[in-house]
């Protein structure tokens, strides 16, 4: 057979099934979003209806404090990992990138254990300030699960950045008088720029469609995945869930899309 | 030169040019005859078409409409290089790393369906042939650059092609390997005899291997010839200065002489032009005493290559005469001297446009 | 000596963060082999839990991994000859479609699920098999599949192979399978990795496509943590990481020695 032809029917089961269950899904998806009372305007009502819209902030305001911390933290670490060897550094890196391929539930399990009404937190305070501290079923709780499976993604990254820093930069501008901090913010950091960018972008694309941490925490705090989640099966309201989910699929896909065009390498999020 | 009774098929090219999917025209469209047993060299700087010609006659690229490739008559155009029965060296040799030398050299002959022990027979031979006895069970990342080119030329062979097709193959190679190489693919291709189309950029390499060449460039060719023939007699600036070292010299042409600053010059057959473009090869330039000499210069300095000193004058023509003399001639730079030229080693070239 | 104030602070930054990191997960497993949670360690250490949990589970537990494996073999046949492909083609083309296939990853699970759920929800019994939730896993997991083979297609050249092959005779299929693949290995094994471990612990797709007869390993433990005591939950989880945890194990290793090459 022709080569041509055998590239062609190489590509056929793929295509096949993404046409089938992809494709044709999103489409459907698309189309059920505007099939609601409000029609083609029910699109908007992410934005125009204030229930939604506050959801829509919270989330977005969640996802940039997860960004900003998880950046900050895995820069610190993972420059100190990166630059330094000592005893124990394998064990250190293993202990930091473990959660990897945590399921949000877990994570939600283990912030429960951390800091919910049993938790770990909660008995620590008991004892030294005679009262509970709980916060996992709240804000708090739900940011601190969000961290713990940004962070093992966002060091690893960050760690292969800090890998190519050219360190002859470093000595040069060290030559020329600048002292650690100065080098700091103006050889490293810029460096690292794109690193940052492409990193916080995948961050704040999972923590923006993050499902199994809230769900696990059942709290009350408004996260459009959650609100997705409840619109449907508790509330029936497809096209109000297949909007809200086509405008978080559209919002994450935008980051991400950003993202790339200043990195210039394929990113994407998970979990 | 190559035995009277040639192996292989022959091939001839059509009409065959070759413009790419962005525009970009590799190839004018060329008529070529390549003899049956015949080694023949594509020879031209990077991006001058060669490469596309080969591939071409290998059938990895169609040509454009019009083109026709035939193979002892037959015509090929339509037909996919796996049903063509070449033999193919790539640049970068294409060894399979999954698979160990012997089973390389063997994979052609497997796909024919030659029997094991069959097969097993003929990987000896080559193996002998191309001189890697005890690499049989390597695998390719343990060898050497040189060794893989050897292996990629017997896992060509094998397969007894009926034509054989060379990538520059040795270009990957450091330069001492490859001077060595080059001799033994010599001695190889004479002994098998195939039709043979060698593709470099090396003008040694042409010059030693090929029955005749094909100087290409920008997509064209510019001439065909043996080897004596290209290099005596180039049609063209280009191919002059692409074989061999060249002085091109212009000037106003007066009753059959070279008008020089140094001197006149006398042309050799019919110069009846008011100037001329001339290439004048540095060894059939004598250096002798400068008085009584038709043409003078000053050197400027002397190099020893080792079987021979290369001058470089001055004021003899408009600019610098590359001069290759004997190391018998006691002469310095600074030094007045005279040149002898003979007149039929001055070759007229066509004016550029 | 300001030097190393500046290490001892961030080492102990560093263990600080992974500290909060390791004690959860030390204090799951703890607590899924102690007989009683509120009373520690003291109260004696038991595996009764893990033994309930299979009582329990063990249906869901081997429904994930006939459902990972199933994604697994679907990856490899459509995606290894897709690679091939989309590398061999290259072009503007090639392109879109590895676009195409990479957005599962951009768009949350959720809306995938929903997706879904809007288009089969007619076909009663496909969407009532587990098959329903094996299309999501792949959708989610074949780009991983694909984008590791062919980064493997672009170190080893495989274009120049598979010509030198074709002039050998080999027809296209052969070449696939004594070329193509063979040189693909390393890709192929990193990528059925990937699969696997993000089959296994895949949540926000498969909460939504699932029944009470098709359930996965993290269903259950979302009903798990929503239902059953302490200890239970924690035993299951002490199952995920057993699970788990030698998988990225195994993938860090292969990501360290390929790097190594």
């Amino acid at each position: 057979m022709p080569h041509k032809t055998f590239v062609w029917l190489c590509l056929l089961p793929l295509a096949v099934i993404t046409t089938a269950f992809f494709l044709l899904p999103m489409a459907r998806l698309v189309v059920t979003g505007a099939e609601g009372p409000q029609g083609l305007a029910g699109y908007l009502a992410i934005v125009t209806e204030p229930r939604y819209r506050a959801t829509l902030i919270n989330t977005v305001l969640l996802a940039t404090a997860t960004t900003i911390v998880t950046l900050a933290v895995a820069t610190v670490a993972g420059m100190f990992l990166q630059r330094h060897r000592f005893p124990g550094r394998a064990v250190l890196i293993a202990m930091l990138t473990f959660p990897l391929a945590f399921p949000g539930v877990v994570v939600g399990f283990l912030i429960i254990l951390f800091a919910g009404r049993q938790g770990l937190i909660g008995d620590l305070t008991n004892r030294m300030f005679g009262e509970k501290l709980v916060f996992a079923y709240s804000i708090w709780g739900l940011f601190l699960g969000y961290l713990y499976f940004s962070i093992p993604r966002v060091i690893l990254t960050i760690m292969a950045a800090v890998q190519k820093l050219d360190v002859g930069l470093e000595e040069a501008a060290r030559s020329l008088g600048a002292g650690p901090w100065a080098v700091q913010r103006d050889v490293v950091l810029p460096a690292l720029g794109p690193a940052f960018v492409a990193s916080g972008a995948i961050a704040f694309a999972t923590a923006m469609g993050a499902f199994g941490t809230a769900f696990t925490l059942a709290t009350n705090i408004d996260v459009l995945p959650m609100l997705i989640y409840t619109e449907f099966t508790l509330a029936a309201n497809f096209a109000t869930s297949a909007a809200l989910s086509v405008g978080l699929g559209v919002i994450a896909w935008a980051i991400l899309a950003l993202a790339r065009s200043f990195s210039g390498s394929t990113v994407a999020a998970a979990g | 030169m190559s035995a009277t009774l040639g192996h292989g098929a022959s091939v001839r090219i059509e009409a065959c040019g070759k413009t790419f999917a962005d525009g970009t025209r590799a190839l004018e469209p060329a008529t070529l005859d390549i003899a049956r047993g015949e080694t023949l060299v594509l020879l031209g700087p990077s991006g001058c078409g060669k490469t596309t010609m080969l591939r071409i006659i290998a059938g990895l690229e169609l040509p454009d409409a019009g083109g026709r490739v035939l193979f002892d008559g037959n015509d090929m155009t339509a037909v996919p290089i796996e049903q063509r029965n070449v033999g193919m060296v790539f640049q970068s040799y294409a060894l399979f790393p999954n698979m160990s030398v012997a089973d390389n050299i063997g994979y052609g002959l497997k796909i024919r369906g030659m029997a094991r022990k069959e097969r097993a027979a003929r990987i000896a031979e080559l193996v002998v042939l191309t001189n890697i006895t005890g690499l049989e069970n390597r695998r390719v990342d343990q060898l050497s650059g040189g060794q893989r080119q050897r292996v990629a030329l017997a896992r060509a062979v094998a397969i007894r092609p009926g034509i054989l097709l060379l990538d520059e193959p040795l270009t990957a190679l450091d330069a001492a390997l490859r001077d060595r190489l080059r001799g033994e693919l010599n001695r190889l291709l004479r002994a098998l005899g195939i039709t043979t189309i060698y593709v470099t950029h090396d003008q040694s390499e042409a010059m030693e291997l090929g029955d005749r060449i094909v100087v290409m460039q920008k997509g064209a060719i510019a001439q065909i010839g043996t080897p004596r023939e290209i290099y005596f007699t180039p049609k063209n600036r280009f191919v002059a200065e692409f074989i061999g070292a060249a002085n091109i010299v212009e000037s106003p042409v007066e009753n059959g002489h070279l008008v020089l600053p140094g001197g006149r010059q006398p042309i050799g057959g019919d110069a009846n032009l008011p100037a001329a473009v001339a290439m004048i090869r540095p060894e059939t330039i004598r250096v002798v005493e400068a008085g009584g000499a038709p043409l003078c210069g000053i050197i400027d300095s002397v190099s020893f290559i080792g079987d021979r000193q290369r001058m470089i004058v001055s004021g003899a023509s408009g600019k610098f005469l590359t001069v290759d003399a004997p190391n018998t001639i006691k002469a310095q730079a600074g030094e007045r001297i005279g040149l002898l030229i003979a007149p039929d080693a001055v070759r007229l070239l066509p004016p550029e446009h | 000596m300001r030097d190393r104030l500046i290490f001892t602070g961030q080492l102990l930054f560093t263990l600080f963060v992974a500290a909060f990191l390791v004690v959860p997960a030390i204090l799951s497993i703890s607590a899924g082999v102690t007989v009683n949670y509120f009373r520690g360690i003291s109260s004696g250490v038991t595996l009764q839990w893990v033994f309930q949990v299979w009582d329990l589970y063990a249906g869901t537990i081997l429904l994930s991994f006939v459902i990972a494996f199933a994604t697994l073999a679907v990856t490899l046949l459509a995606g290894v000859p897709s690679a091939y492909a989309l590398h061999i083609r290259g072009g503007r083309l090639s392109r879109i479609v590895e676009e195409i296939i990479t957005l599962p990853l951009a768009i949350p699970g959720l809306a995938i699920a929903l997706a879904l759920l809007f288009t089969y929800q007619g076909f009663g019994s496909f969407r009532r098999s587990w098959l329903f939730i094996l299309t999501g896993h792949v959708i989610f997991t074949m780009p991983f599949m694909v984008r590791s083979v062919m980064a493997v297609f672009a170190t080893v050249d495989i274009r120049t192979l598979d010509e030198g092959a074709a002039s050998l005779g080999a027809s296209p299929w052969r070449r696939f399978r004594d070329v193509i693949v063979p040189n693909a290995v390393p890709g192929i094994l990193g990528g059925s990795l990937m699969v696997v471990t993000l089959s296994l612990g895949e949540f926000n797709l498969t909460w939504m496509l699932h029944t009470p007869l098709t359930k996965t390993l993290p269903i259950g433990l979302a009903d798990a943590y929503a239902s059953m005591r302490l200890e239970v939950a924690s035993a299951y989880t002490l199952i995920f990481f057993v699970m788990i945890i030698p998988l990225l194990i195994a993938m860090q290793m292969f990501a360290d020695r390929e790097q190594r090459r």
